[in-house]
């Protein structure tokens, strides 16, 4: 859809754009600048937007669509339904009629809390709740103020509903036909939200905008991108993690019809071998008649046998300090039945969203156009800026629809933009699309960290813990990338120890301390970040506990929970409640496993039913108790917490580990990293969403960190051993 | 082809003939004994990767030298044949696809349960269950010594043994211990010699 | 390079290519047919299951050159189907997408599970969809909208 745009008025809260589309329909688009109220608030500098692409957030066409930008990522969690929800509820716009559009990369779409275009930490409601409902409403009253204007009376007098004004003496306008002289009226500095009580879809169930196109297969992924003369390239991956081609024998691959070129590429860690063709099997064709020499000369050739034992002995040692309350040392003098010295062994995961990564360029000399499904606009925007030696303004970046994505498209050296800019540059004027095979993908690195922990835990005369000693090892995440500034503090990543360090469990003599080994391997956040693993160890030792002293489950939680720990203490009464039925009554032959974990400020409890089939852990049925704050659609928190619960499972499968061999991955594809099919899911969940008022907190992570606790917690019924080391290889 | 057929049919009734004339001459303990040693051949082919791994006693097939279980969840389904959604013909066409990797053949299916010859632990049977399994009547499709002979003869599945195509990664798929041609002689051998099984378990 | 003249959602389609070209890429590259996905080249995801002669299919792993005179039905053709068109609605109704790039596949393998079993038990679907991976795990959804399907389809039957 090309548009012309003409006019633009700038002030201090925002600026109006009439553009004229080049069909000839008249187009109004509605410039809102959140940022700068963000800022002002914070007592910032509003800094003046740059690059904005036509229609900023609203756009309300002659034919009574109401298309809403999104300023972020959808890779399924829902967003795209979610945020035109809260715009379009304050506009008071038909739903029906309303279209939800990806933004490009452009300041005004920056997370208003990041100051970066992105997808991460459950933010994009947190976020932007505030952002789009204000959006909403301001947008509502320009058209009201226009009504107004038209039939001589005050915005007072006419009220909205479904995209028309209602004026006195039954007059009415619909937003289509005030949209032009709304456009001309200033943007209002405040206006009043309404209230719980007045939304109109707002914290109802509603569907989402993006189910028939993905049911039909007319929605194009950034995978499916066609642009006319496109190439097609893939790469060969060094095998060892930053090694260099020392020599290609290309005349095979060069033989096959299709390909175009092949030649050495810089990678963001050593070299690697591209080869274009004119479309994907020719490229993967050749690539595997590739003979490629590769010089790992000084490399660390990781190992992950190796590396236990090596992370095994760091963790029998205290490391650098990132909690320390009490005094833990009475642990040293308790009795071996008063205390429980346990040892977890996590593997590296990878992400494998089910759409392979993929980025498509075009290098114009002066400017360049990228469609990406990217979690980081802002970040893959520059890095391919300065790949092509161009400013990020002149790179024109399109927000794909992404096939998942799980922390795997936010990254901070932006590898893929950058090995698709490397060879795009290359091809000037030729469109080149970048395909990551599954291969890989799940050899390519960025991985959930390995994780070693130990921890010893006393326990006292009332069965409570009495004192708390734990050493986390592992990779830090955001070392050596400009997020270390914002999260890794005296020495320790917070995103190996949330969920331990800030528990909210009240364990007066806590002491906690951290190893960060260096290991040449890239690990990344992995849906939930540090959640996957510390809940995991927090939750399967309460319950531990919670046996030894014979106290169910739900209620040694609420006992040894801090009492300001709300967002816990009300979903595990509500789990209370709402499983009371079911959970003590399970047939035989099966048991009920019970976790509960705070992340992204949404709190969880959880409590499964399982038995053992075929040697692995069947999940009956699970329940959860989610303590979100306000649920902007209920219908997306109950589908993100009976999915997300099933890919948390993918920690309990038992090919759901990424091993090393001497530097090279032993996994390739998914016959060796599994994913969850359908019988290793849950059968059936039950999600009971907390009623709350309160600010609405992220349901894409929360899911994740409390589901295998809670399965491994049900297996140590059934078998009596407990499981300390993921993946579950064997029963 | 009926000339073919002829031929064949000639051969099954001297090879029935054969056998009867063993049978008649009983107690031939050197004939026996070739037929055992004809046997251990056999078997050393059927309990092969290329055979066994659709001979499973399990609800799945299995790939691979190592014999793992088939990748995907795929199951054999009432007929052997998997079931709608996830069919061997899913991905198994009328013949091998090399480019992928992919062995194929006519009617690919796994052997029905009576015709196992592994354990519900994926271990082999051992060669006197194989043999009373593949002699038993009621459980090989009612096949007769020379029914077997022409079966490992003539079979496009167990053809397909010696001509199982590329694996994924580019390479040949291993092949039996015996070439076709020895697998038809030592069957043909054992049969003349009355199908004996070695005792025992 | 061949030529084939092959047969999708009842249409005729030549194209040229080379013979060890799994159907996958034929459909989305030379057809530019992509609601069929590509996820992992070995025939162990399913988000590339297409119909051929009504057998559900691995389209990355089934060279174009097996096909022959066949038919193929793609999830660009499947609602055209009366079992096809009620599990699209019943996916939609059910609310089951998420980021939905295996959705093609998993409607592909639930359309070749209720034509030949009209009323799946959960174990059918387990064995039926056993294979198609949903790595978001809207397996629950799945579950719950072929059930809905399989409900609609049978509903003033009997």
């Amino acid at each position: 859809m090309a548009t012309a745009s003409k006019s633009s008025d700038m002030n201090r809260r925002g600026f109006l754009r009439v553009s004229f589309a080049a069909a000839g329909g008249l187009f109004v688009s509605l410039y809102l600048e959140p940022r700068f109220a963000f800022a002002q608030e914070a007592g910032g500098q509003p800094q003046a937007p740059k690059n904005y692409p036509p229609d900023a957030f609203v756009n309300i066409r002659p034919d009574g669509k109401i298309v809403i930008q999104v300023n972020r990522l959808e890779f399924g969690q829902g967003v795209q339904t979610a945020l035109p929800m809260l715009l379009a509820d304050e506009l008071d716009a038909d739903w029906s009629n309303v279209i939800a559009d990806l933004a490009p990369a452009a300041d005004v779409y920056k997370d208003p809390m990041f100051g970066i275009q992105m997808v991460g930490g459950s933010g994009s409601i947190a976020h932007s709740y505030q952002q789009y409902r204000e959006l909403g409403a301001k947008t509502r009253a320009m058209l009201v103020a226009a009504a107004a204007e038209r039939w001589n009376t005050t915005p007072a007098q006419c009220r909205t509903e479904a995209s028309v004004v209602h004026g006195p003496g039954g007059r009415s306008a619909t937003y289509a036909e005030l949209a032009g002289d709304a456009a001309r009226k200033p943007v209002p500095a405040n206006v009043t939200l309404k209230k719980a009580t007045e939304l109109r879809f707002v914290g109802k169930k509603v569907k989402r905008l993006d189910s028939r196109p993905k049911c039909d297969g007319t929605l194009k992924f950034g995978l499916d991108l066609d642009l006319p003369g496109m190439k097609v390239a893939v790469v060969a991956h060094p095998p060892v993690f930053g090694a260099r081609v020392k020599r290609i024998v290309d005349d095979e691959a060069r033989r096959v019809e299709g390909v175009r070129d092949v030649f050495e590429i810089q990678l963001a860690k050593g070299s690697g071998v591209a080869v274009v063709a004119d479309k994907f099997w020719p490229a993967k064709q050749a690539r595997s008649r590739l003979k490629i020499e590769w010089d790992t000369t000084g490399l660390d050739k990781a190992d992950s046998a190796e590396l236990w034992t090596r992370y095994k002995q760091l963790g029998s040692t205290p490391g650098t300090v990132a909690v320390s309350n009490g005094d833990v040392k009475t642990l040293d003098q308790l009795p071996g039945d008063k205390r429980i010295v346990a040892e977890f062994e996590f593997p590296f995961l990878a992400h494998a969203p089910m759409e392979p990564l993929n980025t498509t360029i075009r290098f114009d000399g002066d400017r360049a156009e990228v469609w990406a499904g990217s979690q980081f606009q802002t970040v893959d925007q520059m890095a391919i800026a300065e790949v092509l030696g161009l400013k990020p303004e002149q790179v024109t970046f399109h927000t794909e629809m992404a096939g998942g994505g799980f922390g795997r498209r936010a990254v901070a050296d932006s590898h893929v933009q950058r090995e698709a800019a490397t060879i795009a540059k290359r091809l000037r004027g030729t469109p080149l699309k970048l395909v990551w095979t599954r291969e890989d993908d799940v050899q390519g690195g960025y991985y959930r960290p390995m994780h070693f922990h130990r921890v010893e835990v006393g326990i006292g005369a009332d069965g409570l813990p009495a004192a708390w000693r734990h050493v986390i090892v592992g990779q830090s995440i955001t070392a050596d990338t400009p997020f270390a500034a914002f999260v890794v503090k005296n020495g320790v990543d917070s995103t190996m120890t949330e969920g331990v360090a800030d528990t909210h469990y009240n364990l007066k003599n806590h002491h906690v301390s951290v190893h960060h080994p260096k290991v040449n391997v890239p690990v990344l956040w992995w849906r939930s970040v540090g959640h996957t693993h510390t809940a995991f160890v927090m939750e399967t030792l309460i319950d531990e506990l919670a046996m030894r002293a014979r106290v169910d489950p739900i209620a040694y939680r609420r006992r040894l929970l801090k009492p300001e720990a709300k967002k816990l203490l009300r979903p595990l009464e509500l789990l209370d409640t709402a499983t009371a039925r079911w959970r003590n009554r399970l047939p035989k032959g099966h048991a009920l496993g019970i976790s509960c974990h705070e992340s992204f400020g949404t709190g969880v409890a959880c409590a499964v039913d399982v038995s053992i089939e075929n040697k692995r852990p069947r999940v009956h049925r699970a329940a959860v108790a989610v303590d979100c704050g306000l649920a902007v659609n209920p219908l997306s928190v109950e589908s993100q917490f009976q999915a997300g619960l099933g890919f948390g499972l993918s920690q309990m499968m038992a090919k759901g580990a990424i091993t090393l061999k001497d530097g090279v991955v032993e996994q390739r594809n998914f016959d060796g990293f599994v994913p969850p099919y359908i019988i290793d899911a849950p059968m059936a969940v039950d999600v009971h969403i907390v009623p709350s008022t309160e600010a609405p907190t992220g349901c894409g992570e929360p899911p994740v960190p409390v589901i295998s606790p809670a399965v491994a917690n049900a297996l140590a019924r059934l078998t009596g051993k407990r499981y300390r080391s993921l993946p579950l290889v064997s029963l | 082809m009926p000339g073919i057929r002829a031929g064949l049919v000639v051969s099954a009734v001297v090879a029935v003939s054969l056998t009867v004339g063993v049978l008649v001459n009983a107690h031939d303990s050197n004939s026996t004994a070739q037929g055992l040693a004809a046997w251990e051949q056999v078997y050393s082919v059927l309990i092969s990767p290329r055979c066994i791994n659709c001979h499973t006693a399990t609800n799945y097939p299995q790939q691979g030298d190592d014999r793992h279980r088939h990748v995907a969840n795929v199951v054999r389904g009432p007929e052997g044949k998997g079931v709608p959604g996830l069919n061997c013909a899913s991905c198994h066409q009328e013949t091998n696809a090399d480019s992928t990797g992919v062995p194929g053949g006519h009617n690919w299916h796994l052997a029905p349960l009576e015709m196992r010859w592994q354990d519900t632990n994926d271990r082999p049977l051992s060669s006197a269950d194989v043999c009373r399994q593949i002699t038993d009547r009621k459980r090989n499709h009612n096949l007769d010594g020379p029914g077997l002979l022409k079966h490992h003869e003539e079979e496009a599945l167990v053809k397909w043994a010696w001509n199982p195509g590329r694996r994924p990664d580019g390479a040949m798929r291993t092949l039996p211990p015996l070439t076709h041609e020895q697998f038809v002689a030592a069957t043909r051998r054992w049969v003349e010699a009355g199908t004996p099984c070695p005792q025992g378990k | 390079m061949a030529t084939y003249q092959l047969n999708i959602n009842g249409q005729r389609k030549e194209v040229n290519v080379d013979p060890s070209t799994p159907l996958l890429w034929v459909l989305r590259e030379d057809l530019k047919m992509t609601g069929t996905k590509f996820g992992c080249g070995i025939s162990a995801c399913g988000a590339c299951t297409v119909h051929v002669a009504g057998v559900a299919t691995r389209s990355c792993i089934v060279p174009v050159s097996h096909i022959g005179e066949r038919a193929i039905v793609t999830i660009e053709g499947i609602g055209q189907d009366t079992v096809g068109r009620a599990v699209q609605d019943a996916w939609v109704d059910t609310d089951v997408v998420q980021c939905g790039y295996c959705q093609s596949g998993q409607i592909m393998a639930a359309v070749a599970l209720l034509k030949h079993t009209p009323k799946p038990t959960d174990a059918n679907i387990d064995e039926s969809m056993g294979g198609n991976i949903c790595r978001c795990a809207t397996y629950v959804r799945i579950r719950e909208a072929i059930k809905n399907a399989a409900a609609e389809l049978t509903k003033g039957g009997e």
